[in-house]
């Protein structure tokens, strides 16, 4: 097998497997920490021995012979824990076990973690990413990402974090936590990628991954389908956001005959399946703003009227400036950019530091040709952000503003 | 497992109150706390006299002895109000209870160390 085809057998048995590894060594010990590290170790023998000896035929009862093996090496070194050793060596029956993933994704995102912390531990004890390489996908280094998985583990165990939930009354509650932790893992990997140089791993997908995986154990709720098609609308419309320079290109620039059309549709059908349940909520509603984007021939055919009427119905769920910014940017488009920039001030001073605010700013008070606010909006926009692809455009923009504004001086 | 809950809150605000607003308050903490005690959750815990009443003392000078000083250990908005020592299953239950404290403001959630 070709070394990159070998990497992605790999990456779809460790996504597949990892979390089940974790649940079965928990359900035998009952100890988070040590299931968690001994799943890990198992993962990276995998990775020494698995590009020697093939994949095994069944990967995942290897991945679990092998954690249980580390789990027993780590009790022995723990005289407090050989009260479990018992626990661990009665392997059970062949057949699979039973699929107890979603309690360990709870776990992970229990509200009493830090978020940072949350998303470290999903990607590693969920997804079976290593320390390695969630540090790279935040661009972080692998001692920050280490020291935060650690913590999060003694958390659990002095604050009497409890496995899974502990109690139905708050599913719903602990289930938004779990889609807050899969979107911002996905907007990480979403906005960032794209410039970052190759070996980083796509976290976007990673994070699409988890949300299929929780549509799948929770088939009976809504949002999680919300937030798959959600996800699932912005990687149809990848390959239309970079040019071939790997310049960003905005949606309305977009060339929309490179979107990919039958991921849209597919998108849009779990969206109607979603909306059947009869619950929306902020995701379907965000998922429905995209798939109005998605499903318009062009820009200008936009049903803008429509999306407007999806952000009222979004600010109802989620009353947050960032939805009312968003709004505006529609609303400029039935109502002109003299209503929207008066919405965008209204949010001006909470979304000082967000550097998408100043950059719509920007762009309509350029449409009003207010050229020398809108240079000062850029600049502040630049002064936010770090991403290089986003920071290329405002500068694109800042000089053509600079130039106009210059030439208009000149005239005057 | 056993937790302390700390009550915090805004003592200006708490003076800002009108009498009425403060006896209902009240009312409220003694029937939540009447409710949670019978149930054997409540083990224990004390409401705090404001932090005006509180007295520092300091070790580690630098000469080996002590420094006292008027107040509370640190000067904040929020002051420790009052605690309560509480055994639950878990740190959900926990906060659940912190989550229906009457009193509002802010509520830490800390576990003892397990001496037994």
């Amino acid at each position: 097998m070709e070394a990159s085809a070998f990497q992605d057998a790999v990456t779809t048995v460790f996504r597949e497997e990892a979390s089940r590894v974790v649940a079965a060594i928990m359900r035998s010990v009952g100890d988070f920490d040590l299931a968690e590290e001994a799943s890990q170790d198992a993962l990276l023998e995998a990775l020494e021995a698995w590009p020697r000896e093939g994949i095994p035929r069944r990967p995942g009862a290897w991945l679990v012979t092998v954690a249980r093996r580390r789990a027993i090496d780590r009790i022995r070194r723990s005289a407090k824990l050989e009260q479990r050793l018992p626990l661990l060596q009665t392997e059970t029956a062949g057949g699979r076990e039973p699929d107890d993933r979603l309690r360990l994704i709870f776990t992970c995102c229990h509200p009493a973690l830090s978020r940072a912390a949350q998303v470290a531990l999903t990607l590693r004890a969920v997804l079976g990413l290593t320390t390695a390489e969630i540090a790279a996908a935040f661009l972080t280094s692998e001692t920050t990402v280490a020291q935060r998985i650690v913590r999060a583990k003694r958390k659990i165990v002095d604050a009497g974090i409890p496995y899974g939930l502990s109690d139905e009354t708050h599913l719903h509650e602990r289930l938004d936590e779990v889609l807050t932790v899969l979107y911002l893992t996905f907007n990480e990997g979403y906005v960032s990628a794209g410039w970052e140089t190759s070996g980083r791993r796509d976290v976007a997908e990673d994070a699409r991954w988890l949300a299929a995986l929780v549509v799948r154990l929770m088939p009976r709720e809504p949002e999680p389908m919300g937030l798959l098609a959600l996800m699932s609308l912005h990687l149809a419309r990848w390959r239309a956001r970079f040019d071939d320079a790997g310049e960003l290109v905005v949606l309305r620039d977009q060339d929309r005959s490179l979107w990919d059309r039958g991921a849209i549709a597919n998108a849009c059908a779990l969206l109607d399946a979603a909306g059947a349940i009869g619950r929306p909520g902020r995701y379907q509603l965000q998922a429905a703003i995209a798939a109005c984007h998605a499903e318009a021939p062009t820009y200008e055919a936009t049903d803008w009227a429509q999306i407007v009427t999806l952000y009222d119905m979004l600010a109802a769920h989620d009353p947050s400036p960032v939805v009312r910014l968003n709004r505006a940017i529609a609303l400029r488009e039935i109502a002109g950019p003299e209503v929207a920039l008066r919405e965008v001030d209204a949010v001006a001073l909470d979304l000082d530091r967000y550097h998408l605010l100043h950059a719509t700013r920007a762009e309509l008070l350029t449409e009003l040709d207010h050229n020398e606010d809108a240079a000062a909006a850029l600049e502040r926009a630049l002064e936010l952000t770090l991403n290089p692809a986003e920071r290329r455009l405002l500068r694109r923009r800042l000089e053509t503003v600079q130039r106009t504004s210059h030439v208009s001086r000149r005239a005057g | 497992m056993r937790y302390v809950l700390l009550f915090a809150g805004d003592q200006s605000a708490f003076n800002s109150m009108t009498p009425e607003d403060v006896q209902a308050m009240y009312g409220q903490i003694g029937e939540w706390w009447g409710k949670h005690s019978a149930a054997g959750t409540i083990t224990g815990g004390e409401q705090l006299q404001p932090p005006n009443a509180a007295t520092t003392v300091r070790h580690g000078n630098g000469t080996g002895g002590t420094t006292i000083t008027d107040g509370p250990f640190i000067e904040a908005k929020e002051q420790i109000g009052g605690f309560a020592v509480v055994e639950v299953d878990n740190l959900d239950q926990a906060l659940d209870l912190a989550k229906t404290w009457p009193a509002r403001g802010t509520v830490e959630v800390r576990p003892t160390v397990d001496m037994r």
